[in-house]
């Protein structure tokens, strides 16, 4: 009974010492947010620049020469310097990243030699369905994985556990593009339960294409917005293979990382604290356990958020999906560098903006790093 | 947290089943086709130089002399209706036709011709050769190609054949754009170059209406057509990189036409009554090249081994089952002159007697070739079959961009690759094959597959410059046989192979034409029934 009252004593002042911080610290914010704010920018100056910088020397050092994509098999030698001269190539290589990053302060990102467009409108065209992708890919696997990864550390050695790591497993060890080319050869092939390929039938590509505005790019969104429900229907039957395809292997890892963090928790003396108190079981899991698990949890599912918003090419490939993925892997290839640079700022700053998410949650979450 | 996971698991079902009641066959009057359409770079026909471009521009706009698609033999008038050629052979005069308007509804005038045609040799585009080659420089090709009153007049620098003009003249590189829209749209001189690099100014059966790199384009029925109206009010082309893909599309009635199935994929539908399939012999031929600076492949009967160690039938009969059949000579089958014979076979011990007159022993050599299935499986099997005769080949690959950019250096050893041909005359693969003015290394004739192989092409060189020249017809084709013998018997290039086009489409679907072996595709004869 002695060691009882102790640990809630201990619980008891660590709240109290938590609750005097968090007033010292509300009185200060409003002080620190300036600072803080130039620091995050300044920081993420940096690190686009090096990003950039990093970039453009592999670019330039590979040895593809992005003029042959430009000029193609037939050219002679004096059309091929005539283009290198129009593109700048025959400049120094500091001079040539000067030049690039003058144009991208003043929002030019030029244009892509795959398809003679500026960067940023494809990007513009590109994202949104990787977007829309990666983001239902999360939510399936957070609503799977970490329910799964949870039940996984209650019961574990049990076989919900042992089921759980298994689905994981296949999920780990399974290549996306056969799990995605058996998934549509089932569901649209055989049994036509979902669209195929592409993110619209033919005919209902045609309609978005004539009558829906194009908003934000994001086929389900517009759809909705233009009250278009047959196409967005049709918008969300072809979603649901590629995410739940894609939902499966970040579901694999979320859960995964939930039951080890889980275990963590489940092993701590608040636990024993909370069961000794009475506490219903399910709020020992599900709310003290589950709550310090997600501090960690959160960053495990941002990170595998970003991972996702880069785009897999895979996926994109067998779906035939106008991801990000593909359009950074199609650029490389053709050793379009400004589509390649453009890319990977966006890439970029995605990273770093979740990872700043992230840290804001992480602070919502956890009072102790406020 | 289970009412939780069976709550989404509801929730995924429930969409999944309503979605599937939505399901469609393509609309009546559209035609879908799915392909890979990455290459598309530039739809400046000023510019456009690969497969799929030309198949979207061929339909957008026309040119004077066009090809029949449904026979692809003779000539036919296009936006000239009648033509003729001055006594020195060297004056065209092409009289419009009258009364066709753009999509603009501007009228076709010998102006816009006489600009389109001065337009594609000022801006000087790599495609821009196919015209050059008659003698014109941005300097003197106003005064060479001009129009008056309804009559272009054309005047060349020698006395060509005239159906190898003509056939030039049905290059997309020869559309006749609208002058008037594109020079609305021009900026620093540029002759609308950058607006028409992403939209269309033409006067074809079809206007585009939108284009989406990487992802489709749409085309729509110019109802004001001077053949008449295309059946199809559209034209769908859905950019789908995955065959296996394309093939299940196909199978739902999700597309009309699949055009770049395997020949796995192709026997896999064989036999479904709801697809036909078609072959059409397309221009592509594959081909192995010895490099000539590369000790010892520059002796004779090194190269003469080395075309028997090709395994062409067994290829053929294999992986390449109906995508290509064997064939031996730089002129694809389709082409005037083209012939059909094969001298080479797999001969494992007339190469090693070969190789053992020349004294090679323990050769070591580099195959360069391009990240592609095919290309690579080949390689596979002309590693092999090296191995046999005692040749260690390392197979070198990389992108396109990155092996095309050794092999015009001539940094490559052995280069396995294809060559498709440019435009209806069978200069057109002459004169990259067998013709090399000048095999020096200063030269840079980076274009030119002779010199990329440093072949000096010294026999063959006068006999393609001569028939270029040539007018009789017959005396023509009979130089190109000549030609083609001569380069099959002693060049360091070993043809192998002819690309064939497995078209898969829906039963209901006639009158397709991917362009056979000299042309791009047709789709403004396409009916659906």
């Amino acid at each position: 009974m002695t060691g009882l009252r102790q640990i809630r004593g201990d619980v008891a002042r660590g709240l109290a010492a938590r609750g005097t911080a968090r007033l010292a610290a509300g009185g200060r914010r409003s002080l620190q947010l300036l600072p803080v704010l130039a620091k995050i920018l300044f920081s993420l100056a940096i690190t686009v620049l090096g990003l950039l910088l990093i970039t453009f020397v592999i670019g330039r050092v590979v040895p593809i020469d992005p003029v042959l994509s430009i000029v193609g098999e037939r050219a002679s030698q004096a059309q091929i310097e005539q283009v290198r001269e129009q593109l700048g190539l025959n400049r120094p290589l500091m001079t040539q990243f000067a030049y690039y990053v003058r144009d991208v302060v003043q929002g030019d990102f030029g244009k892509s030699l795959m398809t003679a467009r500026p960067v940023i409108d494809d990007i513009a065209r590109f994202f949104p369905a990787t977007l829309e992708l990666a983001t239902l890919a999360t939510l399936v696997g957070v609503l799977f994985g970490v329910p799964g990864g949870v039940l996984a550390a209650v019961h574990q050695g049990r076989w919900p556990d042992q089921s759980i790591r298994i689905l994981g497993l296949f999920g780990y060890s399974m290549p996306v593009f056969w799990l995605g080319l058996m998934g549509l050869l089932i569901f649209y092939g055989e049994l036509g339960w979902t669209g195929g390929p592409g993110r619209l039938d033919a005919s209902n590509e045609l309609m978005y294409e004539y009558d829906v505005p194009s908003v934000t790019g994001a086929v389900l969104i517009d759809s909705a917005l233009a009250g278009a429900w047959g196409i967005f229907r049709d918008a969300v039957s072809h979603t649901v293979l590629p995410s739940l395809v894609l939902g499966y292997f970040s579901m694999a890892y979320i859960s995964r990382m939930t039951r080890s963090l889980m275990l963590e928790q489940l092993g701590q003396e608040y636990i024993a604290t909370a069961r000794v108190k009475g506490a219903a079981e399910w709020r020992v899991v599900w709310v003290h356990a589950l709550g310090n698990a997600m501090v960690p949890l959160i960053t495990v599912i941002v990170l595998s958020y970003a991972s996702l918003l880069e785009g897999s090419v895979l996926t994109e490939t067998v779906f035939a999906w106008p991801g990000l993925g593909l359009y950074i892997t199609n650029a490389l290839f053709s050793a379009d560098m400004n589509a390649v640079l453009g890319g990977t700022v966006v890439v970029g700053l995605v990273f770093i903006s979740l990872n700043l998410l992230s840290d804001l949650l992480y602070r919502a979450v956890d009072p102790r790093a406020r | 947290m289970i009412s939780l996971s069976r709550l989404a698991l509801a929730g995924c079902a429930a969409a999944v089943l309503s979605a599937g009641a939505v399901r469609a066959e393509t609309p009546a009057d559209t035609l879908v086709i799915a392909d890979k359409i990455d290459d598309i770079v530039s739809i400046d026909p000023a510019e456009s130089f690969e497969f799929s471009g030309n198949d979207m521009l061929n339909n957008v706009y026309d040119t004077l002399v066009e090809l029949d698609p449904s026979d692809l033999g003779p000539l036919v008038p296009g936006l000239a209706e009648r033509w003729s050629l001055s006594e020195d052979g060297k004056t065209y005069t092409f009289e419009m036709r009258p009364g066709v308007t753009f999509h603009s509804g501007n009228p076709v005038t010998a102006e816009d011709a006489a600009w389109s045609l001065q337009r594609a040799v000022k801006l000087n585009k790599t495609p821009s050769f196919i015209l050059t080659q008659f003698g014109f420089t941005p300097e003197n090709v106003e005064e060479r190609v001009r129009a008056e009153g309804d009559s272009l007049i054309v005047t060349v620098d020698k006395p060509y054949a005239p159906s190898f003009f003509y056939s030039a003249l049905t290059a997309v590189v020869a559309s006749i754009v609208d002058k008037k829209l594109a020079m609305e749209h021009e900026q620093n001189g540029d002759f609308g170059y950058e607006w028409l690099k992403t939209n269309t100014a033409g006067s074809g059966a079809y206007r585009l209406r939108a284009w989406k790199p990487n992802e489709n384009y749409v085309l729509e029925a110019n109802g004001d057509y001077w053949r008449g109206a295309p059946a199809m009010k559209r034209v769908f082309v859905r950019h789908v990189p995955e065959p296996a893909t394309q093939r299940l599309l196909l199978e739902r009635g999700d597309v009309d036409i699949a055009r770049k199935l395997t020949p796995v994929d192709i026997e896999g539908v064989r036999g479904n009554p709801d697809i036909a399939i078609n072959d059409e012999l397309r221009g592509r031929i594959m081909y192995v090249a010895l490099n000539q600076t590369v000790e010892p492949l520059n002796d004779p009967r090194v190269i003469e081994a080395i075309k028997y160690l090709i395994d062409y039938d067994g290829m053929a009969d294999t992986f390449l089952k109906g995508s290509y059949v064997v064939h031996q000579a730089f002129l694809p089958i389709g082409f005037l002159g083209a012939i059909d014979d094969k001298p080479y076979r797999l001969d494992v011990a007339k190469a090693k007697a070969l190789l053992q007159q020349a004294s090679v022993e323990d050769l070591t050599i580099r195959i360069f070739v391009r990240n592609d299935q095919d290309r690579l499986e080949m390689a596979q099997s002309f590693q092999n079959t090296l191995a046999q005769a005692g040749i260690d080949a390392e197979i070198r690959t990389g992108t396109g961009k990155e092996i095309l950019g050794e092999y015009r250096s001539r940094n490559h050893d052995i280069y396995l690759g294809a060559w498709g041909p440019d435009y209806s005359d069978p200069h057109t693969n002459a004169d990259t094959f067998a013709k090399n003015p000048d095999n020096s290394l200063e030269a840079q004739l980076t274009g030119v597959l002779a010199w990329r192989n440093a072949y000096p092409a010294s026999e063959e060189t006068p006999i393609t410059l001569a028939a270029v020249l040539e007018r009789d017809t017959g005396k023509r084709k009979a130089m190109y046989e000549e030609v083609q013998r001569i380069h099959q018997r002693q060049s360091p290039f070993a043809p192998m192979f002819q690309r064939i086009e497995q078209v898969a489409s829906r039963s209901n679907v006639e009158g397709f034409n991917a362009g056979g072996s000299i042309h791009s595709a047709f789709y403004w004869l396409v009916t659906k029934n």
